[in-house]
């Protein structure tokens, strides 16, 4: 097996006042080393649950209540509190959605990015410092900022920050939730071009989260398409967004208008996702579905894989059977 | 597209900014001006400090302008505008979640309005009106979605809301301000379809503000695109998006993702980097980040250039036709 991160059959509930909510359930993938997996879906879907769990940053009221995380070879459930430090920076990192609250306003971005050098390495301060100016510039901010505080950078600044922070130690995954979301377009581009870059050029893998895909559309190279905490759709980013095959994907890809493409009417999705606590019996999916049958709504299809693509749904699945 | 039912003249709107010793001023919104015509969208497209929010927020009332004048349906309106302009040009707001009274019942608030703007209604009809304004914008069934609370309502419902909540008061203009950037992809375009048919089937005029270009290209007739305060480009919206003529336009096109399309070859240099805005100074605000840009720009305020009889850009570089 030669993926760095196997995620198998994870799940993990949020407590409620109405009983456990499953906000993932039965998700595996595996992240190859160097690719870019990329996770879509709408609010409430587990796509950041998801991350924290395998990040093992899950807390009360969220729970893992089963499967498993391998980290090269190693599960990351099973492991003990001081031997996950180690791990964190160093093999896995993770930049957070809003970096402003991510960043300590109180300290410079020097010293927050030499901390996490002194947790994790014994390099004396000249290396140190040496490192920091090197990461900030390779995210094209001018290493004098080394002694700004967090509010004396834009939005975008901060945001490779965090990424800058990330790689100090060259991780071999970097974990990265919606870290676009709050950045003008422009921004945006930028940001994911840059990470694109430093990718090709450092080798490490990335799983990103975001509920927009279009931002991961020229740059993931597999996507997954979460509905209600089940992975629905999984395959080769451009041949998902060509060819989308469970009907909650066909819905999302006809959901946003083009840019430059033919301007033609569209209707979206009618209705809204399920509840986790007390979940449809048949497919998830099933009560907004426009093709669903008896068999949808009384039986939960499984992610069947064919041909590269792994679809849940019961009317793609059979097609492929008798095909 | 019918007559100009509101003309907006050179209208400003500056925040004072600072302390004690770095007092300044941010120019939020900068001499803008724009005409809409009844039965049109026009979109406001802008990032995130461009002054978008502010042109709505003035035209409803929440600020008073810096400086210019607004003409609705005839006449200026003042500082602080009445309940009568108020009711003809409602305002809808970004976040579901924090526009709506959560402790009344959706037909609470609603008869709320119509009792304030629609004074010759009786209580039953009142109601009647109520179920049909919130059937209008596909909650159904009507009488039933009046007796909920906000909480049992989901984003794009609350938001549908708005829009009937707005149309209590018989808007001949709904300001909408980003009504869909908080809502779920798969649920954005329903209402954008709403929007539409409010002008198709109403009559109503929408100002549509938001970020971003393809919804504005999807809804809007016309569209303006705003940098720093100003109007940097006008035109019908096909004409913007496929003929841009601002620098600053362009550069929106060609980062904006657009997953149908293979992404462009050009290198983007650009790294979304902010503009000043407090106490600018003259010249082209664009001229920082602007490839094309000449000593001229940063010293002299472009104006708007005519490009054909409904497209016009403020830069040096367009060349009229």
């Amino acid at each position: 097996m030669t993926s760095i991160l196997e995620v198998r059959d994870l799940r993990v509930a949020y407590d409620t006042a109405a009983g456990p909510a499953q906000a993932v359930s039965h998700v595996s993938l595996d992240v190859a080393p160097g690719e870019f997996l990329a996770i879509v879906g709408e609010s409430g879907c587990g796509k950041s649950t998801l991350l924290f769990a395998i990040a093992q940053l899950l807390t009360y009221p969220a729970r893992l209540t089963g499967g498993s995380v391998l980290f090269g070879g190693v599960d990351f459930t099973s492991l003990d509190a001081e031997t996950l430090r180690q791990s964190r920076w160093r093999d896995i990192s993770v930049v957070m959605q809003s970096a402003m609250n991510a960043l300590n306003p109180t300290l410079t971005i020097g010293a927050q990015l030499a901390d996490v050098c002194r947790a994790h390495t014994d390099w004396d301060d000249r290396r140190i410092e040496q490192r920091c100016a090197e990461v900030l510039a390779m995210v094209s901010i001018d290493p004098v900022h080394l002694r700004s505080y967090p509010f004396q950078l834009s939005g975008g600044m901060r945001q490779r920050a965090m990424i800058a922070m990330a790689l100090l130690l060259e991780p071999k995954l970097v974990i990265m939730d919606e870290p676009t979301s709050a950045l003008d377009v422009v921004a945006q581009r930028s940001l994911m071009s840059q990470i694109e870059e430093l990718r090709r050029r450092l080798g490490f893998a990335v799983l990103f989260v975001t509920h927009d895909m279009s931002v991961v559309s020229h740059f993931s190279d597999r996507l997954a398409v979460m509905y209600a905490g089940e992975v629905v759709e999984l395959g080769a980013t451009r041949a998902v967004f060509d060819e989308p095959r469970h009907p909650y994907a066909r819905g999302l890809m006809d959901a946003f208008p083009s840019l430059l493409g033919e301007r033609r009417p569209l209707t979206g999705i009618a209705g809204n996702p399920p509840s986790l606590v007390d979940p449809p019996r048949g497919c998830l999916f099933a009560p907004r579905c426009a093709h669903a049958t008896d068999r949808c709504r009384s039986a939960r299809p499984a992610l069947v894989e064919a041909d590269g693509r792994a679809v849940r749904c019961f009317l793609v699945n059979d097609e492929v059977d008798d095909g | 597209m019918g007559e100009t039912i509101l003309s907006v003249e050179h209208l400003s709107r500056h925040f004072r900014v600072g302390g004690f010793r770095s007092r300044g001023s941010l120019y939020a919104t900068d001499d803008v001006s724009f005409d809409v015509a009844s039965g049109e969208i026009l979109a406001l497209v802008g990032e995130s400090g461009s002054g978008k929010s502010t042109i709505a927020r003035v035209l409803a009332g929440l600020y008073p302008p810096t400086a210019g004048r607004v003409i609705f349906e005839g006449r200026p309106v003042g500082r602080r505008p009445g309940r009568a302009v108020r009711g003809r040009m409602p305002i809808v707001f970004q976040d579901p979640f924090g526009s709506i009274n959560p402790v009344l019942r959706v037909g609470h608030s609603l008869d709320r309005s119509l009792t304030l703007h629609r004074r010759d209604l009786s209580r039953a009809q009142r109601h009647e009106e109520a179920v049909a304004l919130v059937e209008r914008v596909g909650l159904t069934p009507g009488a039933d979605v009046l007796r909920r609370y906000p909480h049992e309502l989901s984003g794009g419902q609350r938001q549908r809301l708005g829009f009937a909540q707005a149309l209590a008061s018989r808007p001949a203009l709904i300001l909408a301000d980003e009504p869909v950037s908080m809502l779920d992809v798969s649920i954005r375009i329903g209402l954008l379809n709403v929007m539409g048919d409010l002008r198709d089937r109403d009559g109503v005029s929408l100002l549509y503000i938001t970020h971003d270009l393809a919804s504005a290209r999807y809804v809007a007739d016309r569209m303006i695109v705003l940098y720093a305060g100003r109007i940097v480009e006008e035109g019908l919206s096909e004409e913007v998006i496929t003929t841009p003529r601002h620098p600053y336009t362009k550069l929106l096109m060609s980062t904006a993702p657009d997953p149908r399309l293979p992404l462009g070859d050009e290198v983007v240099a650009d790294l979304g980097e902010p503009p000043k805005v407090i106490d600018p100074g003259p010249g082209c605000r664009f001229a920082p980040r602007c490839p094309l840009a000449t000593e001229h720009c940063r010293t002299t305020t472009p104006t708007m250039v005519t490009v054909s009889a409904t497209q016009r850009a403020a830069c040096f570089a367009v060349r009229p036709e």
